[in-house]
């Protein structure tokens, strides 16, 4: 019994971080039919973001406040995944509308240039990049919108993007000079340590259970909830729902479908960053940090089926609790006394990569029954 | 495609012909060994694009895995020339084992002594496992994005299965075999790599007629009619499932060749061609030298892996930033890619914008071509 919880335990703690990665993937794939491969880089910022936060709030202004940097930098980490995923979506994405192969190949060549972006330039100076970046993207949508239809609104937005680039190098230079470790690009991988009340374990009901992978499931369940309620209560969420039903019919009854990409896929890569806190909080940060749980996430998009979150939520928590009892083979563990064959096999398919091996030949007999995944969407076209 | 493709005179294709065979002969000559084997490698790349380009460009599945094939390829050549040469070792069986305190060779290494099943396994195997692997995808209705993932993720499968069975073989560290012999000779000897690299460059071009054969008369049809429009193929009463099964072992054949050429030119298969940059990286070949064009895919792997080996040479961290650059402006400014472009109507565009040429207001084959009188 204790052994099936621990083992419950492990499966829901590796499905969360595949659930919250795989979040914002379904709902821009469900929305725009896009796969976004920069999706794990994105949650590579989110990651970096955290190590960041971490390293500002040990200056003595900060200080008091460490304990609580995990809680600041979710927020941070979705804001700063979430502007780039905007600018993306402004710059390439929406070029290639109605071509996701395309798509894919472009969004491929992104995630290149980020790895090597985090690689090849100081961290310090990287956060001014992204501080002028969030604010030339978001200042001129404050302004009142007397100046916004007035005639003269390009020079407001030329001179608010000056004013960001201005900030942005100021606050670079800042972080550049009060924290070294931001002053110098490295390919080295970074470590973020979690802060003093999230070590150690918890017991619940006789097993002891590591409080940064509760954080972990909390952060998921609060990313959960949080996007459901949107999707479901809010104006845009519906707005958000029907483009993803039908676009032209919304389209032609008013919706803008334009700004519904832009937010959808501003949430989709906000929710990359957030998943990129939780990976930080498991392992050490380094470029190629999102590529280790990217492809496990296409899977769940494709196992979970599109325009619907309960598929992902099945689909990932799925994929973790096969991933423990394959991978750590605790199937022999519940049942010791196996015959002979079998038990060879499980202890064939008894490391982290042969268990991918087996999850994937599973997914592919499933999809001979389901190909279009668990909860596919209703319609009658031939096309989708 | 374009409506005006270029023509060219039957003089200028016979001494284009003539020019590239005596490069091809004179090759070995004029470059130094170490650039003419990353010719010979990259040559052999080529052959891989091709197949992408089958697939990708001619019938419209984007398969982000034909490293599996690539690898699977090199693995058989590999492992023909691993068991043939281990003679001196322990057991009659490849050094590597030992290692691993395997005594038996794993009974799947036995048909490799005979370079007779070699030969064949080098391109069926592939072709036979991306035939299942298609089979399975395309029977769904399987296509699109969806496919490229699955491919993208059998690509991981098969990385993490060579990498993880060290016993099988030998896992990370793959097989060598510049050390091996073939025919009493080193296969990374100067002479033998000459030899590959005419072996290469003769497959090259036997692979490009193969494959402008394949495009050739009904059956490319159905594939470009699939690539435009799958359910109108398939309510004309074709099936489709059986045509992208057929052209995408094909591809696979042309991958598992490509990769055993690249192996014994570079002296080493391991998991490492199975990664999956490098088998994203095989697309933006195609994509650069122009889809659908059969030659732009050769160009293409030939040229931008020359230039990735000459500015990593001298500016190692900017090939990333100028490869994303490169994904990035081929989809978005240059979707036909260079060949594409040059084939199609980009020349004539190009002029007109600088007044050169006479605008066209129609189809440059209704205006241009009565115009000039060799109305086809």
């Amino acid at each position: 019994m204790e052994l099936l919880l621990d083992s419950l335990f492990n499966g829901v703690a590796i499905g969360s971080v595949l659930l919250v990665a795989a979040l914002g993937l379904a709902i821009v794939f469900g929305l725009m039919g896009v796969i976004n491969l920069a999706h794990g880089e994105l949650m590579m910022l989110g990651a970096y973001t955290t190590y960041v936060t971490q390293l500002i709030f040990k200056l003595p202004i900060l200080k008091p406040f460490y304990n609580s940097y995990i809680i600041v930098s979710i927020f941070l980490a979705f804001i700063v995944s979430g502007v780039v995923g905007i600018l993306l979506e402004k710059t390439i994405i929406r070029k290639l509308y109605g071509s996701p192969l395309e798509t894919l190949l472009a969004t491929w060549g992104v995630s290149l240039i980020l790895q090597q972006f985090v690689r090849s330039v100081p961290l310090a100076y990287g956060t001014g990049l992204v501080i002028s970046l969030i604010i030339g993207l978001f200042l001129p949508t404050t302004l009142p919108s007397k100046i916004k239809e007035s005639i003269n609104f390009k020079y407001f937005k030329f001179s608010s993007w000056i004013f960001a680039a201005l900030t942005g190098v100021l606050t670079g230079s800042l972080i550049s000079s009060s924290v070294s470790k931001l002053s110098r690009a490295s390919a080295r991988n970074v470590d973020v340590t979690a802060p003093s009340w999230m070590r150690g374990q918890v017991e619940i009901i006789g097993t002891a259970f590591p409080k940064t992978r509760l954080m972990i499931i909390v952060i998921t369940l609060i990313s959960v909830i949080a996007i459901t309620l949107f999707l479901n209560q809010s104006a845009w969420g519906m707005r958000i729902r029907a483009v993803t039903q039908n676009r032209q019919m919304s389209d032609c009854l008013g919706i803008s479908t334009e700004k519904v990409d832009i937010i959808t896929f501003g949430i989709g890569s906000g929710l990359a960053g957030v998943a990129g806190v939780a990976v930080s909080l498991l392992g050490s940060v380094g470029p190629n940090v999102g590529g280790n749980y990217i492809v496990g996430c296409f899977m769940v998009v494709v196992l979970g089926g599109v325009g619907n979150l309960l598929g992902t939520v099945l689909a990932s928590f799925g994929i973790g609790i096969m991933t423990d009892l394959i991978g750590a083979g605790r199937l022999l563990s519940i049942w010791p006394d196996m015959p002979l064959p079998l038990s060879n096999t499980i202890n064939f398919f008894a490391t982290t990569s042969m268990a991918r091996v087996m999850i994937f030949a599973l997914i592919v007999i499933f999809l001979q029954f389901k190909p279009t995944g668990l909860f596919p969407q209703k319609g009658r076209m031939v096309e989708n | 495609m374009s409506l005006n493709k270029i023509k060219f005179d039957k003089k200028i294709v016979l001494s284009f012909w003539i020019i590239l065979i005596a490069l091809i002969i004179a090759a070995p000559t004029i470059l130094p060994v170490f650039r003419l084997n990353l010719l010979g490698r990259y040559l052999s790349l080529s052959i891989v694009a091709l197949g992408v380009d089958l697939i990708w460009g001619y019938t419209g599945l984007l398969s982000l895995g034909q490293g599996i094939f690539f690898a699977l390829g090199g693995y058989c050549a590999a492992m023909y020339l691993q068991i043939t040469s281990s003679s001196e070792f322990p057991n009659n069986i490849p050094e590597f084992f030992a290692l691993y305190g395997v005594e038996k060779l794993p009974f799947f290494w036995e048909p490799f002594r005979s370079p007779f099943f070699t030969f064949f396994a080098i391109w069926i195997i592939p072709a036979l496992v991306a035939g299942l692997i298609g089979f399975l995808v395309f029977r769904n209705r399987i296509k699109g994005v969806y496919f490229s993932i699955l491919t993208q993720a059998s690509l991981l499968v098969f990385f993490n299965f060579f990498n993880g069975q060290q016993k099988l073989i030998n896992g990370t560290n793959g097989l060598k075999t510049d050390v091996t012999q073939l025919f009493g000779q080193m296969v990374g000897s100067e002479s033998m790599q000459r030899i590959f690299f005419w072996i290469t460059a003769i497959l090259v071009i036997a692979a490009w007629f193969f494959a402008k054969w394949v495009v050739k008369g009904r059956f490319g049809n159905i594939l470009i009619g699939i690539r435009d429009d799958e359910p109108r193929v398939r309510f004309t009463g074709y099936n489709p499932v059986i045509f992208k099964t057929i052209i995408f072992s094909i591809a696979g054949g042309l991958a598992g060749i490509s990769g055993a050429l690249y192996t014994v030119q570079s002296g080493i298969v391991s998991p490492q061609f199975m990664t999956v940059p490098f088998s994203i990286e095989m697309v933006i070949w195609v994509a650069v030298g122009g889809r659908g064009t059969l030659l732009g895919a050769i160009l293409g792997a030939v040229f931008i892996n020359y230039a990735k080996s000459l500015v990593s040479e001298a500016l190692p961290a900017s090939w990333m930033f100028i490869q994303g650059g490169l994904f990035i402006l081929v989809v978005t400014a240059l979707p036909e890619g260079v060949l594409g472009w040059i084939q199609g109507d980009g020349p004539r565009n190009l002029l007109q914008r600088f007044g050169l040429k006479r605008k066209i207001e129609t189809y440059p084959s209704l205006e241009v071509n009565n115009k000039e009188g060799n109305n086809e």
